[in-house]
């Protein structure tokens, strides 16, 4: 009887425990962006391109320029208001010794993006220009801005959707930065 | 009458839902197909891929930039005679599993597909036990319960009688 008196017990329990977890599960969903898709390239080697210099379109980058050193890929393009209020803390980032390369995804003209770096300055070691953004598209690329981080190997480690600013540096992409600058170091000293 | 009502409903609600869909269609006589077997497959994949920046629309459906390059990229597969499953693979390599409308059996999406098996599965065995606790409870009356049952019954039914006749007399 004491037996059954207790599986009654587990059985009057189960709607509770069920109700909790659904009201978990969707408080949760209330605070979760559904915008911001993990990458599906993590871990993986950045897909192969050639891509134009954006100032002198003759040169052509390929994916080699993305291996060697830890460095961020900033996807940006003078249509997206949130690459322009970015910009300035990417000129912050460059000035303190962040390497950062840019891609310039599906922009209007090549003239208006040129402009836009003459202007605002530039913050971007290498400059890759990507007009009918079929190289983004092989990155995952859904919109601008975007950040990638990279190790020296030339692998993903890590894709930021949206906006660079203190909060994300700080909290998110400068850490990891840190620490693949420090494994890159300590394997560059080493014999 | 109430038929009638929810007649009327349905065939409101198709009209309103089918021209949701017209107005979102996306103009796709852009795509010239030669092969018909081809432009299936094209018609067939847009409406399975879905938009990454739209998020719940397939890349047939949506206006948006990427949707086109998207699609612009399917036709060119398609053109050069990729399978259905090349381009879905080319897609799920890039945005991921959210990229395809059927996403695989994995074990985070385990949920997704054994879920409403399950949720049917402890409905059904929530209505199995209530109606095996109601028979048992029938079954399992002693002899004494049945007696002191029996005593209620017919109890009920003199009162019954009782009130009967009191309504009766009041009238």
């Amino acid at each position: 009887m004491a037996q059954r008196s207790k599986l009654r017990w587990v059985i009057l329990a189960l709607p509770l425990l069920a109700f909790l977890w659904l009201t978990i599960f969707l408080l949760r969903g209330l605070f979760s962006d559904p915008t911001e898709l993990s990458s599906a390239l993590v871990g993986k080697p950045v897909p192969q391109f050639e891509l134009p210099d954006i100032y002198d379109t003759s040169k052509i980058h390929t994916e080699a320029v993305l291996q060697g050193r830890p460095m961020l890929l900033n996807v940006w393009a003078t249509w997206c208001p949130t690459c322009r209020a970015e910009h300035e803390y990417l000129n912050k980032l460059a000035a303190e010794g962040v390497y950062i390369v840019g891609l310039n995804y599906k922009d209007d003209s090549r003239a208006k993006a040129v402009n836009w770096l003459n202007t605002l300055g530039d913050p971007y070691q290498v400059n890759l220009f990507d007009e009918r953004g079929m190289v983004a598209l092989d990155f995952g690329v859904y919109g601008a801005p975007e950040t990638f981080l990279i190790n020296a190997d030339g692998e993903v480690v890590y894709r930021h959707v949206g906006d660079v600013n203190d909060r994300v540096w700080n909290t998110v992409l400068g850490p990891q930065y840190q620490q693949l600058m420090q494994a890159y170091q300590t394997e560059g000293t080493a014999p | 009458m109430i038929k009638n009502f929810i007649t009327m409903l349905m065939v409101t609600l198709t009209i309103a839902l089918s021209s949701l869909s017209v107005v979102y269609a996306v103009n796709l006589e852009t795509y010239k197909f030669d092969d018909p077997q081809k432009e299936a497959l094209f018609r067939e994949l847009i409406d399975e891929l879905r938009c990454p920046k739209c998020q719940n629309q397939t890349i047939g459906d949506s206006d948006a930039p990427l949707a086109k390059d998207l699609r612009d990229r399917t036709y060119l597969m398609v053109q050069q005679g990729a399978s259905k499953q090349e381009v879905v693979d080319y897609m799920v390599a890039r945005y991921g599993d959210f990229a395809y409308y059927r996403p695989p059996v994995k074990l985070s999406t385990v949920v997704l597909w054994l879920g409403p098996v399950l949720v049917i599965l402890v409905g059904a065995a929530v209505i199995l036990m209530r109606v095996r606790a109601r028979n048992n409870a029938e079954v399992e009356l002693s002899d004494e319960e049945q007696a002191q049952l029996a005593a209620l019954r017919s109890s009920d039914l003199d009162n019954a009688d009782q009130s009967h006749s009191e309504q009766d007399k009041s009238s």
